[in-house]
């Protein structure tokens, strides 16, 4: 089992996005800051960690997306988003 | 203090275990009652969380394999040896049990009716569950949406909802089910029996030019050669969905 077989995508962190995102963030499109690429948030990478999650650009493995659980703190670092574009209805 | 925590809106519930039903020797299907559940989309999930006596809590998100039908959900759970929860979902866990549930979520993977087709649908393994959700829900609404499957299981045992498939199938000229054995194959079997590449894509799947609505799901490997295949061969990026069903899924 190398890396590969141990990412997911953001899809399976919908429920801890929507912890802080009052609509569906992953069918929103975030664009990353490192290499500005932009992809639908449910398919960036996703690194399961025991306190959180890491959402990854899959093109350039910027993280754009962190969550965590420290003691009674829920934090969101989004400092590798460049934009997030979110699709309204009409 | 009420208001200042994070909430609300997406609240942990818990489910009615009301059977469980061996899918093949790895997997089993949960089939749960949720009090109050608000229906789903074909492809959305749920996360399930598992406490331990000392509050250790571990959870997983796990597409849901139904169609939309009441109260009811089924998840298809695959015992992962070394996994955390799923040794406990497959195995332990028994009907009348109660399971810790939250969700719907994720829209990102999803098909309804509406959306039409025709459809694409690319399974590896357990990666089925959520492709199983549109194809019941597909049948639950008669909708005639043409529709091909290719699944690729390890063997003929490791087929998950290989009757149900079959049954579907038979049934329905609109719907076509092809499997891919990459480990093992039963004497006689007269199918693929290699990983799903280009020669295979170029065999089973709608040609480019009928543009299909496409939904691939199962290990990343398989996604990422499934998903970079068909745009090489002509497909519409914007119409191929991906998800990825790691063994971090444990």
């Amino acid at each position: 089992m190398d890396d590969a077989d141990l990412r997911l995508d953001g899809n399976a962190a919908a429920g801890q996005l929507a912890e802080f995102f009052a609509f569906d963030v992953t069918v929103a499109e975030a664009t990353c800051d490192g290499c500005g690429e932009a992809a639908a948030v449910g398919t960036l990478a996703a690194y399961g960690l025991a306190m959180g999650v890491i959402l990854r650009c899959p093109h350039c493995d910027t993280a754009l997306i962190r969550v965590s659980r420290v003691g009674h703190g829920q934090w969101l670092d989004l400092r590798g988003m460049r934009v997030l574009r979110v699709p309204v209805a009409g | 203090m009420a208001g200042t925590t994070l909430s609300g809106r997406l609240s942990w519930r818990l489910a009615d275990v009301v059977e469980t039903v061996v899918e093949t020797p790895r997997t089993k299907t949960l089939v749960l009652s949720v009090p109050g559940w608000e229906g789903h989309r074909a492809g959305q999930h749920v996360d399930v969380r598992l406490t331990a006596e000392d509050g250790y809590q571990a959870q997983r998100s796990y597409s849901i394999a139904s169609a939309p039908d009441g109260e009811r959900i089924e998840l298809t759970v695959e015992r992962l040896a070394d996994g955390e929860v799923s040794p406990y979902l497959a195995d332990e866990l028994r009907a009348r049990d109660k399971l810790e549930l939250r969700g719907p979520v994720g829209g990102y993977f999803t098909w309804e009716i509406a959306d039409g087709g025709p459809l694409l649908l690319i399974a590896g393994g357990s990666g089925i569950a959520p492709l199983m959700a549109m194809i019941r829900h597909r049948a639950a609404t008669g909708s005639s949406v043409p529709t091909r499957l290719l699944f690729s299981s390890r063997s003929w045992e490791e087929i998950i909802y290989r009757d149900a498939l079959a049954r579907l199938a038979a049934t329905d000229g609109a719907l076509q089910v092809t499997h891919t054995l990459t480990r093992s194959q039963p004497s006689g079997w007269d199918g693929y029996r290699r990983r799903i590449d280009e020669a295979m894509l170029v065999e089973v799947a709608a040609p480019p030019s009928a543009h299909p609505l496409t939904y691939v799901c199962g290990p990343t490997r398989l996604v990422e050669e499934v998903a970079s295949t068909l745009v090489a061969l002509g497909y519409d990026p914007a119409r191929i969905k991906t998800e990825r069903f790691g063994p971090t899924g444990g």
